[in-house]
Protein backbone atom coordinates (compact mmCIF):
# COMPACT_ATOMS: atom_id res chain seq x y z
CA UNK A 1 0.00 0.00 0.00
CA UNK A 2 1.40 3.37 -0.98
CA UNK A 3 1.52 5.76 1.90
CA UNK A 4 -0.38 8.96 1.18
CA UNK A 5 1.46 12.17 1.91
CA UNK A 6 0.34 15.13 3.95
CA UNK A 7 0.34 18.18 1.70
CA UNK A 8 3.14 20.48 2.70
CA UNK A 9 1.74 23.58 4.31
CA UNK A 10 3.91 26.67 4.14
CA UNK A 11 4.52 27.75 7.70
CA UNK A 12 4.94 31.44 6.91
CA UNK A 13 2.56 33.65 4.97
CA UNK A 14 0.24 32.01 2.44
CA UNK A 15 -2.20 29.71 4.11
CA UNK A 16 -4.13 30.93 7.06
CA UNK A 17 -7.40 29.23 6.31
CA UNK A 18 -8.99 27.53 9.27
CA UNK A 19 -9.11 24.11 7.74
CA UNK A 20 -5.38 23.67 7.89
CA UNK A 21 -4.23 26.17 10.47
CA UNK A 22 -3.81 23.89 13.43
CA UNK A 23 -2.08 21.10 11.56
CA UNK A 24 0.30 23.61 10.11
CA UNK A 25 1.27 24.74 13.57
CA UNK A 26 1.81 21.29 14.85
CA UNK A 27 3.47 19.74 11.86
CA UNK A 28 5.74 22.65 10.95
CA UNK A 29 9.32 21.92 11.80
CA UNK A 30 8.92 18.21 11.13
CA UNK A 31 10.76 16.60 8.28
CA UNK A 32 8.65 15.13 5.48
CA UNK A 33 9.67 11.67 6.59
CA UNK A 34 8.38 12.24 10.13
CA UNK A 35 5.20 13.83 8.83
CA UNK A 36 4.53 10.75 6.78
CA UNK A 37 5.19 8.46 9.70
CA UNK A 38 2.93 10.21 12.19
CA UNK A 39 0.03 11.20 10.00
CA UNK A 40 -2.16 8.21 10.90
CA UNK A 41 -1.21 8.22 14.54
CA UNK A 42 -4.04 9.44 16.79
CA UNK A 43 -1.67 10.37 19.60
CA UNK A 44 0.84 12.28 17.50
CA UNK A 45 -1.10 13.92 14.73
CA UNK A 46 -3.70 16.44 15.68
CA UNK A 47 -5.56 15.78 12.46
CA UNK A 48 -5.36 11.98 12.64
CA UNK A 49 -6.86 11.80 16.09
CA UNK A 50 -10.25 12.71 14.63
CA UNK A 51 -10.18 9.65 12.38
CA UNK A 52 -8.09 6.89 13.91
CA UNK A 53 -8.17 4.78 17.03
CA UNK A 54 -5.58 3.42 19.36
CA UNK A 55 -5.60 0.99 22.22
CA UNK A 56 -3.27 0.24 25.05
CA UNK A 57 -2.69 -3.29 26.24
CA UNK A 58 -2.00 -3.68 29.94
CA UNK A 59 0.63 -6.43 29.86
CA UNK A 60 3.41 -4.79 31.85
CA UNK A 61 2.65 -4.77 35.58
CA UNK A 62 6.12 -4.39 37.12
CA UNK A 63 7.93 -1.11 37.55
CA UNK A 64 11.54 -0.27 38.30
CA UNK A 65 11.09 3.23 39.71
CA UNK A 66 8.67 5.14 41.92
CA UNK A 67 7.23 8.50 40.88
CA UNK A 68 5.57 10.82 43.36
CA UNK A 69 2.49 11.14 41.12
CA UNK A 70 1.86 7.40 41.00
CA UNK A 71 0.40 5.03 43.56
CA UNK A 72 1.00 1.36 42.81
CA UNK A 73 -1.71 0.32 45.24
CA UNK A 74 -4.91 1.70 43.82
CA UNK A 75 -6.91 0.50 40.90
CA UNK A 76 -10.21 2.31 41.06
CA UNK A 77 -12.85 1.57 38.42
CA UNK A 78 -13.86 5.24 38.38
CA UNK A 79 -10.37 6.27 37.51
CA UNK A 80 -9.11 7.35 34.18
CA UNK A 81 -5.69 8.57 35.13
CA UNK A 82 -2.79 7.40 32.98
CA UNK A 83 -1.13 4.25 34.21
CA UNK A 84 -4.24 3.00 35.97
CA UNK A 85 -5.90 -0.12 34.60
CA UNK A 86 -8.33 -2.70 35.84
CA UNK A 87 -7.48 -5.74 33.78
CA UNK A 88 -3.93 -7.09 33.61
CA UNK A 89 -3.47 -9.20 30.49
CA UNK A 90 -1.05 -11.99 29.65
CA UNK A 91 0.74 -11.44 26.33
CA UNK A 92 -1.50 -14.08 24.77
CA UNK A 93 -4.65 -12.30 25.97
CA UNK A 94 -3.31 -8.93 24.83
CA UNK A 95 -2.65 -10.30 21.34
CA UNK A 96 -6.20 -11.69 21.08
CA UNK A 97 -7.78 -8.54 22.44
CA UNK A 98 -5.86 -6.35 20.02
CA UNK A 99 -6.87 -8.53 17.07
CA UNK A 100 -10.51 -8.50 18.21
CA UNK A 101 -10.59 -4.72 18.56
CA UNK A 102 -8.81 -4.21 15.25
CA UNK A 103 -11.36 -6.46 13.56
CA UNK A 104 -14.37 -4.65 15.08
CA UNK A 105 -13.03 -1.10 14.74
CA UNK A 106 -11.37 -0.57 11.35
CA UNK A 107 -10.10 2.85 12.52
CA UNK A 108 -7.74 0.99 14.85
CA UNK A 109 -4.20 1.90 13.84
CA UNK A 110 -2.02 1.90 16.95
CA UNK A 111 -1.31 -0.55 19.75
CA UNK A 112 0.63 0.85 22.65
CA UNK A 113 2.08 -0.72 25.75
CA UNK A 114 2.39 1.79 28.53
CA UNK A 115 1.82 0.00 31.78
CA UNK A 116 0.47 -0.25 34.38
CA UNK A 117 4.17 -0.54 35.25
CA UNK A 118 7.02 0.11 32.85
CA UNK A 119 7.01 -1.92 29.60
CA UNK A 120 10.79 -2.26 29.63
CA UNK A 121 10.78 -3.51 33.22
CA UNK A 122 8.72 -6.40 31.76
CA UNK A 123 10.68 -7.06 28.58
CA UNK A 124 9.54 -10.66 28.01
CA UNK A 125 5.85 -9.81 28.23
CA UNK A 126 6.18 -6.63 26.18
CA UNK A 127 8.25 -8.10 23.38
CA UNK A 128 6.19 -11.32 23.18
CA UNK A 129 3.13 -9.12 22.51
CA UNK A 130 4.87 -6.99 19.89
CA UNK A 131 6.40 -9.99 18.11
CA UNK A 132 3.06 -11.75 17.62
CA UNK A 133 1.22 -8.61 16.52
CA UNK A 134 3.89 -7.63 14.01
CA UNK A 135 3.23 -10.99 12.42
CA UNK A 136 -0.58 -11.20 12.66
CA UNK A 137 -1.54 -7.55 12.03
CA UNK A 138 1.46 -5.99 10.30
CA UNK A 139 -0.48 -2.81 9.46
CA UNK A 140 -0.92 -1.89 13.14
CA UNK A 141 1.66 0.54 14.45
CA UNK A 142 3.34 -0.52 17.65
CA UNK A 143 4.48 1.91 20.27
CA UNK A 144 5.82 1.84 23.76
CA UNK A 145 5.98 4.35 26.57
CA UNK A 146 8.72 4.14 29.17
CA UNK A 147 10.33 5.93 32.09
CA UNK A 148 13.66 5.33 30.32
CA UNK A 149 15.58 3.58 33.08
CA UNK A 150 15.94 0.31 31.15
CA UNK A 151 15.84 1.94 27.72
CA UNK A 152 19.50 1.80 26.59
CA UNK A 153 19.70 -1.98 27.05
CA UNK A 154 16.55 -2.49 24.94
CA UNK A 155 17.13 -0.11 22.05
CA UNK A 156 18.55 -2.87 19.87
CA UNK A 157 15.54 -5.12 20.48
CA UNK A 158 13.05 -2.28 19.95
CA UNK A 159 14.59 -1.46 16.58
CA UNK A 160 14.55 -5.15 15.64
CA UNK A 161 10.79 -5.45 16.20
CA UNK A 162 10.25 -2.47 14.01
CA UNK A 163 8.66 -0.44 16.77
CA UNK A 164 8.93 3.03 15.37
CA UNK A 165 7.33 5.10 18.12
CA UNK A 166 8.76 5.36 21.62
CA UNK A 167 7.54 7.79 24.28
CA UNK A 168 9.91 8.64 27.12
CA UNK A 169 8.62 10.43 30.19
CA UNK A 170 11.29 13.00 31.02
CA UNK A 171 10.47 15.34 33.88
CA UNK A 172 13.89 16.84 34.53
CA UNK A 173 17.56 17.08 33.60
CA UNK A 174 18.76 18.18 37.03
CA UNK A 175 19.10 15.50 39.75
CA UNK A 176 18.18 18.12 42.39
CA UNK A 177 14.81 18.51 40.70
CA UNK A 178 14.59 14.76 40.05
CA UNK A 179 15.00 13.95 43.73
CA UNK A 180 11.72 15.82 44.36
CA UNK A 181 9.90 13.69 41.77
CA UNK A 182 11.41 10.21 42.10
CA UNK A 183 11.94 8.80 45.60
CA UNK A 184 13.79 5.66 44.43
CA UNK A 185 14.82 3.45 41.53
CA UNK A 186 15.73 -0.24 41.33
CA UNK A 187 19.15 -0.38 39.71
CA UNK A 188 21.62 -3.23 39.38
CA UNK A 189 20.00 -5.30 42.15
CA UNK A 190 19.85 -2.42 44.62
CA UNK A 191 17.24 0.13 45.63
CA UNK A 192 18.76 3.60 45.25
CA UNK A 193 17.21 6.72 46.76
CA UNK A 194 17.25 10.48 46.29
CA UNK A 195 19.59 12.51 44.11
CA UNK A 196 21.79 9.54 43.27
CA UNK A 197 18.76 7.68 41.93
CA UNK A 198 17.57 10.68 39.92
CA UNK A 199 21.03 11.15 38.40
CA UNK A 200 21.11 7.56 37.12
CA UNK A 201 17.56 7.78 35.76
CA UNK A 202 18.28 11.06 33.96
CA UNK A 203 21.48 9.68 32.43
CA UNK A 204 19.68 6.56 31.18
CA UNK A 205 16.80 8.61 29.71
CA UNK A 206 19.13 10.91 27.79
CA UNK A 207 21.27 8.01 26.58
CA UNK A 208 18.17 6.11 25.47
CA UNK A 209 16.84 9.16 23.61
CA UNK A 210 20.13 9.60 21.76
CA UNK A 211 20.39 5.90 20.87
CA UNK A 212 16.83 5.74 19.53
CA UNK A 213 17.27 8.83 17.39
CA UNK A 214 20.53 7.39 16.03
CA UNK A 215 18.58 4.26 15.02
CA UNK A 216 15.89 6.30 13.26
CA UNK A 217 13.18 5.46 15.81
CA UNK A 218 10.64 8.26 16.40
CA UNK A 219 10.81 9.58 19.95
CA UNK A 220 8.18 11.64 21.72
CA UNK A 221 8.87 13.12 25.14
CA UNK A 222 6.18 13.40 27.80
CA UNK A 223 6.64 15.68 30.79
CA UNK A 224 4.43 16.10 33.83
CA UNK A 225 4.15 19.74 34.87
CA UNK A 226 4.47 19.96 38.67
CA UNK A 227 4.04 23.57 39.88
CA UNK A 228 6.96 24.73 41.99
CA UNK A 229 8.95 21.57 41.26
CA UNK A 230 9.78 21.40 37.55
CA UNK A 231 7.56 23.98 35.80
CA UNK A 232 10.35 26.46 34.99
CA UNK A 233 12.82 23.64 34.41
CA UNK A 234 10.66 22.08 31.68
CA UNK A 235 11.53 24.94 29.31
CA UNK A 236 15.14 23.74 29.45
CA UNK A 237 14.01 20.10 29.08
CA UNK A 238 12.09 21.09 25.96
CA UNK A 239 15.15 22.71 24.38
CA UNK A 240 17.47 19.82 25.15
CA UNK A 241 15.21 16.99 23.99
CA UNK A 242 14.46 18.84 20.77
CA UNK A 243 18.17 19.39 20.16
CA UNK A 244 18.69 15.66 20.61
CA UNK A 245 16.05 14.85 18.02
CA UNK A 246 12.75 14.19 19.83
CA UNK A 247 9.97 15.12 17.40
CA UNK A 248 7.22 16.06 19.85
CA UNK A 249 7.11 17.27 23.41
CA UNK A 250 3.91 16.75 25.35
CA UNK A 251 3.57 18.71 28.57
CA UNK A 252 0.81 17.23 30.72
CA UNK A 253 -0.62 18.63 33.93
CA UNK A 254 0.02 16.85 37.22
CA UNK A 255 -3.11 15.13 38.50
CA UNK A 256 -2.99 15.03 42.28
CA UNK A 257 -5.87 14.41 44.68
CA UNK A 258 -5.52 13.18 48.25
CA UNK A 259 -7.83 10.23 47.54
CA UNK A 260 -5.43 8.90 44.91
CA UNK A 261 -2.98 8.13 47.69
CA UNK A 262 0.01 9.45 45.76
CA UNK A 263 2.81 11.35 47.50
CA UNK A 264 1.82 14.57 45.78
CA UNK A 265 -1.88 14.05 46.44
CA UNK A 266 -1.41 13.28 50.12
CA UNK A 267 1.18 16.00 50.72
CA UNK A 268 -1.03 18.66 49.14
CA UNK A 269 1.04 19.39 46.01
CA UNK A 270 -1.29 21.33 43.73
CA UNK A 271 -1.97 20.71 40.05
CA UNK A 272 -1.41 23.48 37.48
CA UNK A 273 -4.38 25.58 36.36
CA UNK A 274 -5.36 25.37 32.67
CA UNK A 275 -3.83 28.85 32.21
CA UNK A 276 -0.52 27.86 33.79
CA UNK A 277 -0.39 24.78 31.59
CA UNK A 278 -1.10 26.81 28.47
CA UNK A 279 1.52 29.41 29.37
CA UNK A 280 4.17 26.74 29.79
CA UNK A 281 3.13 25.03 26.56
CA UNK A 282 3.33 28.42 24.78
CA UNK A 283 6.78 29.04 26.25
CA UNK A 284 7.98 25.65 25.00
CA UNK A 285 6.34 25.94 21.60
CA UNK A 286 9.04 28.26 20.26
CA UNK A 287 11.51 25.44 20.24
CA UNK A 288 9.36 22.39 19.88
CA UNK A 289 6.42 20.77 18.21
CA UNK A 290 3.98 20.76 21.06
CA UNK A 291 1.14 18.33 21.38
CA UNK A 292 -2.02 19.93 22.72
CA UNK A 293 -4.64 17.27 22.24
CA UNK A 294 -3.30 14.54 24.54
CA UNK A 295 -6.15 13.14 26.65
CA UNK A 296 -3.98 11.42 29.26
CA UNK A 297 -6.06 8.37 28.55
CA UNK A 298 -6.40 5.32 30.73
CA UNK A 299 -3.72 2.75 29.95
CA UNK A 300 -6.33 0.21 28.80
CA UNK A 301 -8.48 2.64 26.85
CA UNK A 302 -9.93 1.35 23.64
CA UNK A 303 -11.33 3.53 20.92
CA UNK A 304 -10.99 6.95 19.47
CA UNK A 305 -9.20 9.35 21.77
CA UNK A 306 -11.61 10.69 24.34
CA UNK A 307 -14.03 7.81 24.07
CA UNK A 308 -13.45 4.56 25.88
CA UNK A 309 -15.03 1.41 24.47
CA UNK A 310 -13.07 -0.95 26.70
CA UNK A 311 -16.19 -2.53 28.19
CA UNK A 312 -17.12 -4.02 24.78
CA UNK A 313 -13.95 -6.10 24.74
CA UNK A 314 -13.65 -7.81 28.09
CA UNK A 315 -11.48 -10.92 28.13
CA UNK A 316 -14.35 -13.41 28.36
CA UNK A 317 -15.91 -11.94 25.21
CA UNK A 318 -12.55 -11.96 23.42
CA UNK A 319 -11.59 -15.51 24.45
CA UNK A 320 -14.77 -16.77 22.79
CA UNK A 321 -13.68 -15.43 19.40
CA UNK A 322 -11.90 -17.39 16.72
CA UNK A 323 -9.04 -15.81 14.79
CA UNK A 324 -8.27 -17.85 11.69
CA UNK A 325 -6.21 -16.55 8.82
CA UNK A 326 -9.16 -15.49 6.68
CA UNK A 327 -10.65 -13.55 9.55
CA UNK A 328 -7.38 -11.71 10.16
CA UNK A 329 -6.84 -10.98 6.47
CA UNK A 330 -10.37 -9.60 6.02
CA UNK A 331 -10.05 -7.41 9.09
CA UNK A 332 -6.78 -6.01 7.84
CA UNK A 333 -8.24 -5.32 4.41
CA UNK A 334 -11.06 -3.31 6.01
CA UNK A 335 -8.56 -1.23 7.96
CA UNK A 336 -6.39 -0.55 4.95
CA UNK A 337 -9.42 0.45 2.84
CA UNK A 338 -10.62 2.85 5.52
CA UNK A 339 -7.19 4.44 5.84
CA UNK A 340 -7.00 4.92 2.07
CA UNK A 341 -10.43 6.53 2.05
CA UNK A 342 -9.59 8.94 4.88
CA UNK A 343 -6.28 9.81 3.22
CA UNK A 344 -8.10 10.63 -0.02
CA UNK A 345 -10.64 12.80 1.80
CA UNK A 346 -7.93 14.62 3.67
CA UNK A 347 -6.00 15.23 0.51
CA UNK A 348 -9.10 16.60 -1.21
CA UNK A 349 -9.79 18.89 1.74
CA UNK A 350 -6.27 20.25 1.76
CA UNK A 351 -6.34 20.72 -2.00
CA UNK A 352 -9.53 22.76 -1.62
CA UNK A 353 -8.10 24.86 1.16
CA UNK A 354 -5.10 25.70 -0.98
CA UNK A 355 -6.93 26.20 -4.27
CA UNK A 356 -6.54 29.64 -5.85
CA UNK A 357 -9.51 31.87 -5.11
CA UNK A 358 -11.99 32.32 -7.91
CA UNK A 359 -12.48 35.90 -9.05
CA UNK A 360 -15.26 37.60 -7.13
CA UNK A 361 -15.04 35.20 -4.20
CA UNK A 362 -14.55 36.87 -0.87
CA UNK A 363 -11.04 36.60 0.49
CA UNK A 364 -11.30 36.94 4.20
CA UNK A 365 -8.13 35.89 5.87
CA UNK A 366 -5.61 35.11 3.21
CA UNK A 367 -3.74 38.36 2.90
CA UNK A 368 -1.63 40.05 5.51
CA UNK A 369 -2.95 43.62 5.05
CA UNK A 370 -6.46 42.40 5.77
CA UNK A 371 -5.25 40.53 8.79
CA UNK A 372 -4.07 43.69 10.44
CA UNK A 373 -7.38 45.35 9.59
CA UNK A 374 -9.05 42.60 11.60
CA UNK A 375 -7.33 43.49 14.82
CA UNK A 376 -9.59 41.56 17.15
CA UNK A 377 -8.14 39.89 20.21
CA UNK A 378 -7.79 36.10 20.48
CA UNK A 379 -10.81 34.28 21.91
CA UNK A 380 -10.86 30.87 23.59
CA UNK A 381 -13.74 28.71 22.42
CA UNK A 382 -14.75 25.36 23.86
CA UNK A 383 -16.19 22.88 21.38
CA UNK A 384 -18.26 19.74 22.05
CA UNK A 385 -17.18 17.57 19.14
CA UNK A 386 -16.19 14.14 18.00
CA UNK A 387 -14.45 13.19 14.78
CA UNK A 388 -13.82 16.83 13.83
CA UNK A 389 -17.52 17.83 13.73
CA UNK A 390 -19.55 19.86 16.23
CA UNK A 391 -21.91 17.01 16.96
CA UNK A 392 -22.28 16.72 20.71
CA UNK A 393 -25.03 17.90 23.00
CA UNK A 394 -23.62 20.18 25.70
CA UNK A 395 -24.90 17.97 28.47
CA UNK A 396 -23.48 14.80 26.96
CA UNK A 397 -19.98 16.06 26.31
CA UNK A 398 -17.42 14.41 28.53
CA UNK A 399 -14.76 16.77 27.33
CA UNK A 400 -14.43 19.97 25.34
CA UNK A 401 -11.76 20.83 22.81
CA UNK A 402 -10.42 24.32 23.39
CA UNK A 403 -9.46 26.44 20.40
CA UNK A 404 -7.71 29.77 20.39
CA UNK A 405 -9.35 31.72 17.60
CA UNK A 406 -7.77 34.79 16.00
CA UNK A 407 -8.00 36.59 12.69
CA UNK A 408 -5.52 34.11 11.28
CA UNK A 409 -7.33 30.91 12.20
CA UNK A 410 -8.39 28.50 14.92
CA UNK A 411 -5.73 26.59 16.78
CA UNK A 412 -6.37 23.65 19.06
CA UNK A 413 -4.67 24.41 22.37
CA UNK A 414 -6.02 21.74 24.63
CA UNK A 415 -9.02 19.96 26.02
CA UNK A 416 -10.98 20.17 29.24
CA UNK A 417 -12.61 17.21 30.90
CA UNK A 418 -16.02 17.70 32.41
CA UNK A 419 -15.70 14.73 34.71
CA UNK A 420 -12.59 15.18 36.76
CA UNK A 421 -11.18 11.68 36.27
CA UNK A 422 -13.78 10.18 38.53
CA UNK A 423 -17.54 10.05 38.19
CA UNK A 424 -18.05 11.82 41.49
CA UNK A 425 -20.63 9.42 42.90
CA UNK A 426 -20.75 8.28 46.50
CA UNK A 427 -17.34 6.60 46.29
CA UNK A 428 -15.67 10.00 46.14
CA UNK A 429 -17.01 12.48 48.66
CA UNK A 430 -17.65 15.39 46.27
CA UNK A 431 -21.30 16.19 45.81
CA UNK A 432 -20.69 19.00 43.34
CA UNK A 433 -23.05 19.03 40.41
CA UNK A 434 -21.75 18.09 37.01
CA UNK A 435 -22.88 21.42 35.60
CA UNK A 436 -20.96 23.54 38.09
CA UNK A 437 -17.89 21.39 37.52
CA UNK A 438 -18.27 21.86 33.79
CA UNK A 439 -18.49 25.61 34.28
CA UNK A 440 -15.28 25.53 36.26
CA UNK A 441 -13.58 23.39 33.63
CA UNK A 442 -14.48 25.97 30.99
CA UNK A 443 -12.91 28.90 32.84
CA UNK A 444 -11.27 31.32 30.43
CA UNK A 445 -13.43 30.31 27.44
CA UNK A 446 -15.80 32.94 26.05
CA UNK A 447 -17.87 30.75 23.75
CA UNK A 448 -19.08 27.15 23.84
CA UNK A 449 -20.00 25.53 20.55
CA UNK A 450 -22.16 22.42 20.71
CA UNK A 451 -24.89 20.76 18.65
CA UNK A 452 -27.60 21.48 21.22
CA UNK A 453 -27.91 22.84 24.71
CA UNK A 454 -30.63 22.83 27.34
CA UNK A 455 -32.36 25.89 28.82
CA UNK A 456 -30.83 25.64 32.30
CA UNK A 457 -27.19 25.29 31.27
CA UNK A 458 -27.71 28.08 28.70
CA UNK A 459 -28.64 30.51 31.45
CA UNK A 460 -25.85 29.38 33.75
CA UNK A 461 -23.25 29.66 31.00
CA UNK A 462 -24.39 33.17 30.12
CA UNK A 463 -24.31 34.13 33.78
CA UNK A 464 -20.72 32.88 33.91
CA UNK A 465 -19.79 35.06 30.93
CA UNK A 466 -19.62 32.19 28.44
CA UNK A 467 -21.74 32.53 25.32
CA UNK A 468 -23.40 29.24 24.32
CA UNK A 469 -23.66 28.72 20.57
CA UNK A 470 -25.71 25.96 18.95
CA UNK A 471 -25.81 27.50 15.50
CA UNK A 472 -23.20 25.29 13.86
CA UNK A 473 -24.38 21.72 14.46
CA UNK A 474 -22.59 19.05 12.39
CA UNK A 475 -20.21 21.62 10.94
CA UNK A 476 -16.45 21.32 10.89
CA UNK A 477 -14.87 22.81 13.98
CA UNK A 478 -12.38 25.29 12.62
CA UNK A 479 -14.51 27.10 10.01
CA UNK A 480 -17.33 27.35 12.57
CA UNK A 481 -15.03 28.85 15.21
CA UNK A 482 -13.73 31.36 12.70
CA UNK A 483 -17.27 32.31 11.67
CA UNK A 484 -18.21 32.91 15.30
CA UNK A 485 -15.07 34.98 15.82
CA UNK A 486 -16.00 37.19 12.85
CA UNK A 487 -19.53 37.65 14.22
CA UNK A 488 -18.02 38.75 17.54
CA UNK A 489 -15.72 41.12 15.71
CA UNK A 490 -18.63 42.65 13.79
CA UNK A 491 -20.59 43.02 17.01
CA UNK A 492 -17.69 44.99 18.47
CA UNK A 493 -16.93 42.38 21.12
CA UNK A 494 -13.29 41.93 20.26
CA UNK A 495 -11.68 45.16 21.35
CA UNK A 496 -8.64 44.46 23.49
CA UNK A 497 -9.94 43.50 26.92
CA UNK A 498 -7.83 45.84 29.03
CA UNK A 499 -6.99 49.50 28.51
CA UNK A 500 -9.35 49.64 25.55
CA UNK A 501 -10.24 53.25 26.35
CA UNK A 502 -6.62 54.39 26.32
CA UNK A 503 -5.91 52.68 23.01
CA UNK B 1 14.99 -18.54 57.23
CA UNK B 2 12.70 -17.09 54.67
CA UNK B 3 10.80 -13.98 53.79
CA UNK B 4 7.02 -13.90 53.40
CA UNK B 5 4.65 -11.98 51.14
CA UNK B 6 1.53 -10.80 52.97
CA UNK B 7 -1.89 -9.50 51.94
CA UNK B 8 -0.93 -5.94 51.01
CA UNK B 9 0.88 -7.35 47.91
CA UNK B 10 -0.71 -5.93 44.74
CA UNK B 11 0.43 -8.76 42.42
CA UNK B 12 2.63 -6.51 40.34
CA UNK B 13 5.05 -9.28 39.26
CA UNK B 14 8.12 -7.17 39.93
CA UNK B 15 9.69 -9.59 42.41
CA UNK B 16 9.02 -12.88 40.65
CA UNK B 17 11.62 -12.80 37.85
CA UNK B 18 14.34 -11.51 40.19
CA UNK B 19 14.34 -14.36 42.71
CA UNK B 20 17.57 -16.37 42.39
CA UNK B 21 15.94 -19.36 44.10
CA UNK B 22 12.72 -19.44 42.06
CA UNK B 23 10.92 -19.25 45.39
CA UNK B 24 8.20 -16.78 44.34
CA UNK B 25 4.96 -18.07 42.86
CA UNK B 26 1.94 -16.33 41.42
CA UNK B 27 -1.07 -17.16 43.58
CA UNK B 28 -4.51 -15.84 44.55
CA UNK B 29 -5.25 -13.57 46.32
CA UNK B 30 -1.57 -12.58 46.20
CA UNK B 31 1.93 -13.80 45.34
CA UNK B 32 3.65 -16.18 47.75
CA UNK B 33 7.18 -17.15 48.73
CA UNK B 34 7.77 -20.89 49.08
CA UNK B 35 9.46 -20.86 52.47
CA UNK B 36 11.79 -23.81 52.03
CA UNK B 37 13.14 -22.45 48.74
CA UNK B 38 13.83 -18.89 49.92
CA UNK B 39 17.45 -18.28 50.89
CA UNK B 40 16.92 -14.56 51.61
CA UNK B 41 19.26 -14.22 48.64
CA UNK B 42 22.31 -15.14 50.75
CA UNK B 43 25.25 -15.90 48.52
CA UNK B 44 23.55 -14.39 45.47
CA UNK B 45 22.89 -10.73 46.33
CA UNK B 46 23.69 -8.33 49.11
CA UNK B 47 20.00 -7.39 49.43
CA UNK B 48 16.97 -9.70 49.24
CA UNK B 49 15.82 -9.01 45.70
CA UNK B 50 12.06 -9.27 46.21
CA UNK B 51 12.07 -6.70 49.01
CA UNK B 52 14.46 -4.49 47.07
CA UNK B 53 12.12 -3.97 44.12
CA UNK B 54 8.72 -4.35 45.83
CA UNK B 55 6.89 -0.99 45.62
CA UNK B 56 4.45 -1.71 48.44
CA UNK B 57 5.35 -0.88 52.01
CA UNK B 58 4.69 -3.78 54.36
CA UNK B 59 4.07 -6.39 51.63
CA UNK B 60 7.19 -8.44 52.46
CA UNK B 61 8.05 -9.42 56.04
CA UNK B 62 10.77 -11.47 57.74
CA UNK B 63 10.37 -14.33 60.18
CA UNK B 64 9.80 -11.88 63.03
CA UNK B 65 6.94 -10.40 61.02
CA UNK B 66 8.84 -7.14 60.56
CA UNK B 67 8.24 -5.29 57.30
CA UNK B 68 11.38 -5.02 55.19
CA UNK B 69 9.95 -1.79 53.78
CA UNK B 70 8.16 -0.10 56.68
CA UNK B 71 5.48 2.57 56.28
CA UNK B 72 6.83 5.77 54.78
CA UNK B 73 10.12 4.21 53.63
CA UNK B 74 9.17 3.95 49.93
CA UNK B 75 6.56 6.63 49.27
CA UNK B 76 8.14 9.25 51.52
CA UNK B 77 4.70 9.96 52.99
CA UNK B 78 5.03 10.30 56.79
CA UNK B 79 2.63 7.76 58.39
CA UNK B 80 1.06 10.49 60.57
CA UNK B 81 0.23 12.57 57.50
CA UNK B 82 -1.25 9.53 55.76
CA UNK B 83 -3.48 8.79 58.77
CA UNK B 84 -4.64 12.41 58.89
CA UNK B 85 -5.55 12.43 55.19
CA UNK B 86 -7.45 9.15 55.57
CA UNK B 87 -9.48 10.72 58.40
CA UNK B 88 -10.19 13.84 56.34
CA UNK B 89 -11.39 11.79 53.38
CA UNK B 90 -13.73 9.62 55.42
CA UNK B 91 -15.13 12.69 57.22
CA UNK B 92 -16.31 14.26 53.94
S1 LIG C 1 14.52 -13.12 49.57
FE1 LIG C 1 15.58 -13.68 47.68
S2 LIG C 1 15.37 -15.91 47.66
FE2 LIG C 1 13.84 -15.19 49.11
S3 LIG C 1 11.98 -14.95 47.87
FE3 LIG C 1 13.01 -12.96 47.94
S4 LIG C 1 14.21 -12.95 46.08
FE4 LIG C 1 13.69 -15.09 46.45
S1 LIG D 1 6.86 -6.94 44.20
FE1 LIG D 1 5.68 -6.76 46.10
S2 LIG D 1 3.63 -6.14 45.44
FE2 LIG D 1 4.72 -6.86 43.62
S3 LIG D 1 4.12 -9.01 43.45
FE3 LIG D 1 6.04 -8.95 44.60
S4 LIG D 1 5.40 -8.86 46.75
FE4 LIG D 1 3.61 -8.36 45.54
Amino acid sequence: MALPTIPIIPSSGGCSAGSCGSSATQMSGMSDDIRRRVQDHPCYSEEAHHHFARMHAAVAPACNIQCHYCNRKYDCANESRPGVVSELLTPDQAIKKTLAVAAAIPQMSVLGIAGPGDPLANPERTFATFRALAEKAPDIKLCVSTNGLALPEHVEELAKHNIDHVTITINCLDPEVGAKIYPWIFWKNKRIFGKEAAAILIEQQQKGLEMLVAKGVLVKVNSVMIPGVNDEHLKEVSKVVKAKGAFLHNVMPLIAEAEHGTFYGVMGQRSPSPEELKNLQDACEGDMNMMRHCRQCRADAVGLLGEDRGAEFTMDKVEAMNFDEDFLAEAMARRVALRDKVAAEREAKHAKAHAPQLPGQAVITLHRPQKSALAGRPVLMAVAAKGGLINEHFGHAREFLVYEVTATGAKLIGHRKTELYCSGDDSCGEAESVLSRTLRALAGCEVVLCSKIGYEPWGKLEAAGIQPNGEHPMEEIEPACIAVWHEMLKAGKLAPKTESKVA
Amino acid sequence: MALEIVESCVNCWACEPLCPSKAIVEAKPHFLIVADKCTECLGDFADPQCATICPIEGAIVNELNEALNPAGSLTGIPPARWAQVQREISAR
